[in-house]
């Protein structure tokens, strides 16, 4: 794996999700542990520990994931069902639910759709040329990801707000950006900007330009060879990066809460209407948004573990 | 800092797609940054230095720094272990805690903030028994320090498990064979060849808890001075359109944690100069 795709940097992308930290590190891992079996159990074994501590290090690591990471989820399924399913069912459709639902898939779809434009365009210029900088500039896309999403909402409001830098012009043509979707959509992208980019940099720099250069010399234009060479090449760690943006869109909370003003029914995303609901002391509403978030995340988490179970087979899948 | 081609141009488009990503990065990202530090200059060094050592400033921030620190600590520990199991030994479940791992980092933060809070909640399902036992966590800073230490897991876990996969089992069969009891040889030859992932991983986790919002709100409690952290009272502070303080604010943490990627990116240098390539 080139050191230039930013194993500098790389540490920043683990920031959200890390995309791109995954294709690179752990992926390897997975794929050696199947090549190399470990005989822990063989009695002359010099690299394991004895019995007892074995034991207690698994316990340790065992009950650690279940009470900090496994309870938290299962108390949300467990609070959203407590009064039933007609219960959850029913409050999934109320109209507040339903717009915060439709909200959050707005911008979903907006801020996926722009950082995957971004993300292809961005790969090419840096996965397919040298040029100096090229580190630097990585570091930039990464940016995001080392800032705090209070403060990625808060720059928007500085632009934005009636006493930020565009605030008057904007008021005096009417233009409404903050507390208004358009500023949930720039907030959104902000915080998703390094996703799509990330996965396919050391993805693209890895397969080198020598088939596209074969393309272009058979005659293919520009476009073409992206789509028919590049493209196909690409797909997974394409779908891989969007998989992650388009989960830390839906999920986003901070950056979102700071620009959006709160207005019920108008600009309340899933998470955020999670917060008002749980703050107003209705738990199985607050809890049942919550558990579509929370299966949105299994959701991805599992599709995660296939795609990267494809991408280091480096193989389109075979019709299974 | 100058962006000059320097590659035989065989492949076309890389001035659209340079230009196309400069402007972009420009209108979303720099933009917007270089907006918030021209806000700050808005200030006289001794407004911008009144509003950072004002008492419930600086306590925010000591709240958001100290239990982000004790936290990635936790987690160090904690995440080391962890990884030694998953890596080094095989028990049932191994590969689903293994994918357990990355929960935090897929859960929605709200998500994650309201169910730590109703855990431990005084009628909470791990709240009532610690209650029991005189320990009040949520609405106090040890909730805080609960949802950093969730958030930072995978972290450390993820850092530090590639380094131990891929690590050479003749280094330790070596030690062995020398006579190192297993105590010698985990803590002198292998511990000190995992420094390097160790460090980067508590960083990273450090300054996620650092700038964490969501998850931590709910279960903090929200008490100025006590409970409050830095990322809330920059919300506090543009709800009640003192937009200076929020700034001021935001400028610090944000100058802290490229501080933190800094001494990150130094401790890969070191570390792929000390650990030979394979």
């Amino acid at each position: 794996m080139s050191t230039e795709t930013g194993l500098v940097t790389s540490p920043t992308q683990l920031r959200a999700y890390a995309p791109a930290a995954d294709l690179n590190v752990s992926s390897p891992a997975s794929r050696k542990e199947v090549a190399r079996p470990r005989p822990v159990t063989s009695p002359d074994n010099l690299r394991t520990e004895p019995g007892p501590i074995r034991f207690v290090i698994i316990a340790l690591a065992v009950t650690f994931l279940s009470v900090f990471v496994v309870l938290p989820l299962v108390v949300v399924f467990a609070q959203a069902f407590s009064k039933g399913i007609t219960a959850y069912l029913a409050t999934l459709a109320e109209p507040e639910a339903l717009s915060a639902i439709r909200l959050t898939l707005l911008v979903a779809v907006v801020s996926v759709t722009l950082n995957l434009v971004f993300g292809v365009i961005a790969a090419w210029a840096i996965a397919k040329f040298d040029f100096t900088g090229k580190t630097f500039l990585i570091t930039l896309i990464d940016l995001p990801f080392s800032v705090s999403p209070v403060i990625s909402g808060l720059v928007f409001v500085l632009l934005f707000g009636a006493q930020g830098f565009f605030g008057p012009w904007l008021q005096s043509h009417d233009i409404h950006v903050l507390f208004a979707v358009p500023g949930i959509a720039l907030a959104t992208v902000f915080v998703t900007f390094p996703f799509v980019a990330r996965s396919l940099i050391p993805l693209m720099q890895e397969q080198g330009t020598q088939e596209e250069e074969a393309a272009i010399s058979l005659g293919a234009s520009g476009l073409q060879t992206f789509f028919r060479v590049t493209l196909p090449n690409i797909k997974w760690g394409l779908l891989y990066g969007v998989l992650l943006c388009n989960a830390r869109a839906m999920g986003e909370f901070g950056a979102v809460s700071v620009v959006s003003g709160h207005i019920r029914g108008e600009t309340n995303t899933m998470p955020l209407l999670v917060e008002i609901l749980y703050n107003e002391y209705q738990f199985v509403s607050s809890f049942a948004i919550a558990s579509l978030l929370a299966m949105l995340a299994l959701i991805t988490l599992v599709v995660k573990t296939v795609l990267e179970r494809r991408l280091d087979e480096g193989q389109p899948p075979s019709g299974d | 800092m100058s962006i000059a081609v320097a590659r035989r141009g065989t492949l076309p488009g890389f001035g659209l797609t340079m230009g196309l990503t400069l402007t972009w990065l420009s209108v979303i990202i720099l933009i917007p940054l270089a907006g918030l530090f021209l806000k700050t200059f808005e200030l006289s060094l001794d407004q911008f230095w009144g509003i950072v050592t004002s008492r419930r400033t600086l306590n925010a921030l000591k709240v958001s720094f100290g239990l982000s620190f004790a936290a990635a600590l936790v987690n160090l520990v904690m995440g080391t272990i962890i990884v030694w199991a998953l890596v080094r030994y095989r028990f049932p479940g191994r590969r689903l805690f293994d994918a357990i791992v990355d929960i935090p980092f897929a859960l929605p933060t709200a998500v994650a903030g309201v169910a730590l809070t109703q855990l431990f909640a005084q009628k909470g399902w791990l709240g009532a028994p610690l209650a029991e036992l005189g320990i009040k966590v949520a609405f106090t800073p040890v909730g805080i320090f609960i949802a950093m230490v969730f958030i930072g897991i995978p972290f450390v876990v993820r850092t530090v498990q590639p380094v131990l996969i891929d690590l050479d089992p003749e280094i330790e069969e070596a030690a062995a064979s020398l006579g190192a009891n297993r105590w010698h040889t985990v803590f002198r030859v292998i511990l000190p060849s995992l420094i390097p992932a160790l460090l980067t991983g508590f960083a990273l986790a450090f300054a996620r808890a650092v700038g964490e919002y969501g998850s931590v709100i709910f279960i903090a409690g929200n008490l100025p001075n006590v409970s409050e952290i830095a990322p809330l009272l920059i919300v506090i502070r543009l709800s009640e359109f003192r937009y200076a303080d929020a700034t001021a604010i935001a400028v610090v943490m944000l100058v802290a944690s490229f501080l933190i990627i800094f001494a990150v990116n130094r401790l890969q240098r070191w570390a792929q100069t000390r650990i030979p390539a394979h």
